[in-house]
């Protein structure tokens, strides 16, 4: 049972001022089983992001569809939940109302909702924080929040797009910690964009490679570590051996795309 | 040592604030008292206060301040509750902006005050027509800037917002308004401080009560003391509203100043 099927999706952005048109994303194909963490692993350029964005209906594909459970993807809605790079809690709400966002549009009861913004607030351990504003966390806790806003909807499909890239290392390795704990409790569609290989390997049930100019997906490789997975594991021989040759494979992406722009 | 961008204590703020109200009164003192200036052309601060004090208690100037400060209101109010929301929509749907965006720059410059003469034509000398100017002045400036400021919506906001389940009026309610509302009520202050120009103009010409109908009067008895009275009173009217804005501000937007 494939739950998210991308078909032939491709992207291609017009020229700028008379320029060539520039190809995002050839035409790709990927399925997603239903409980599955896939990581999207590629160096800058190579179309992740995009692939990641047309999969939530924010940027149309110029050839192929995505379907989800059957249905076509037309555009965003709440059953793609999805957290962004850069900061994207609603300023103007605390805590528990950006968590509430997605419960109020869809007209849940004020008990459900409330019931919910616990849950999550506990998932995230971010306890005694509710009523603050964004502005007064830190950039950790910030997507604390908006992973939590994003599985407060119960989306079929957790979307990620570098969440933690702006992260500090330490912050970093906790919230993947945090992040697979959720995951390996409830076990929920993710697609993970991110160019850290030990990110990559880490949280990710299998990883997608892709390489640059123009953007393909190049590998697909099963990461076959057991869970529950605990931070220690990265420096363990099996762990080493898999970013070993990811290490490789990027690095010639990385060098290749870099010598062309 | 004053070094870039170092801040100062809140005593030593107001004590800057005031010091600098003492030196242009000393300053007017000395033109003044010091003969270096004719009585005729400018009034000593003395004289002003007692000028002052002379319309507040035998000329019913009270009724004045009054009426000048309704027909601000009035026809602030009256603007703002067209061009805010024309403003939004403007700013959120880019056909209704293309539709309204090239005239309402145009209108913008068309200066308030050369439609006095006008106004009165259509409307007399009465309230509507005092209301009219500064609608005018007001309306077209506050639908610009709002517009700006909706168009300026944090992009990966609205996507958000998009992902959560939100529809288009959806993002319209809850991210283009509630993030544009900080800046909007600025803009509102900014334009508040404008009507008081237009206000005066409108009672320069064909007026019977109000500040500016007092300061035109004056002029005609070379009261200057009473002139400058009348152009202080605005200048403390428009410094009390503008802290109270501002107090507003802070307690409607607390996210903001957290």
């Amino acid at each position: 049972m494939s739950a998210l099927l991308v078909s032939g999706v491709g992207r291609v952005f017009p020229g700028v001022r008379g320029g060539r048109p520039v190809t995002a994303l050839q035409p790709t194909d990927l399925s997603v089983p239903s409980d599955d963490f896939v990581t999207i692993l590629g160096p800058s350029g190579c179309g992740k992001s995009t692939l990641l964005r047309i999969v939530a209906g924010l940027d149309r594909p110029t050839t192929g569809t995505v379907t989800l459970d059957g249905r076509p993807v037309r555009g965003p809605g709440p059953d793609r939940g999805m957290v962004f790079q850069s900061y994207t809690l609603f300023p103007w709400l605390t805590v528990e109302d950006n968590i509430g966002f997605g419960l109020r549009e869809k007209g849940a009861s004020a008990a459900e909702t409330r019931e919910t913004i616990a849950y999550y607030v506990d998932q995230v351990g971010l306890k005694g924080f509710e009523k603050h504003w964004p502005k007064q966390l830190s950039g950790g806790m910030q997507q604390r929040t908006a992973i939590a806003r994003a599985l407060a909807n119960d989306p079929k499909i957790l979307l990620l797009d570098e969440p933690f890239g702006a992260l500090d290392n330490q912050t970093r390795g906790l919230m993947q910690e945090l992040l697979l704990g959720i995951w390996e409790r409830r076990h929920k569609m993710v697609l993970f964009v991110t160019h850290d290989i030990e990110e990559a390997i880490f949280v990710g049930s299998r990883i997608v490679t892709m390489s640059a100019r123009p953007g393909r997906i190049k590998s697909i490789i099963p990461v076959d570590l057991p869970h529950p997975r605990h931070y220690t594991l990265k420096s363990s021989p099996e762990f080493s051996a898999l970013r070993a040759r990811l290490t490789e494979e990027i690095r010639s992406e990385a060098i290749r795309a870099d010598s062309e722009a | 040592m004053i070094r870039p961008f170092q801040p100062v204590s809140a005593r030593a703020r107001v004590a800057l604030g005031l010091s600098f109200f003492a030196l242009f009164v000393a300053v007017w003192s000395l033109a003044t008292f010091g003969g270096f200036v004719s009585r005729t052309f400018l009034a000593d601060p003395l004289t002003m206060l007692a000028d002052g004090w002379f319309l507040l208690s035998r000329q019913d100037f009270l009724f004045d301040i009054g009426m000048t400060v309704w027909r601000v209101v009035g026809g602030f109010v009256l603007a703002a509750v067209f061009a805010v929301p024309i403003g939004i929509l403007m700013g959120a749907y880019k056909p209704v902006e293309a539709l309204l965006e090239p005239f309402v720059s145009f209108s913008r410059y068309l200066p308030a005050s050369a439609f006095v003469p006008l106004l009165i034509l259509w409307a007399g000398i009465g309230e509507t027509q005092k209301l009219l100017v500064i609608f005018i002045g007001s309306f077209f400036q506050i639908v610009l800037m709002v517009a700006g400021t909706v168009g300026a919506t944090r992009q990966d906001l609205v996507e958000a917002a998009y992902t959560l389940g939100a529809r288009d009026r959806g993002v319209v309610a809850r991210v283009v308004i509630p993030s544009g509302a900080p800046d909007i009520a600025e803009i509102l202050r900014l334009v508040l401080g404008w009507a008081w120009t237009y206000v005066i103009v409108a009672e320069l010409i064909g007026a019977s009560s109000g500040i500016g109908y007092m300061i035109i009067n004056s002029q005609a008895l070379m009261a200057t003391g009473q002139i400058i009275f009348g152009i202080i009173v605005i200048g403390l009217i428009g410094l009390v509203t503008d802290v109270l804005f501002k107090a507003l501000n802070h307690r409607l937007f607390a996210w903001r100043f957290a």
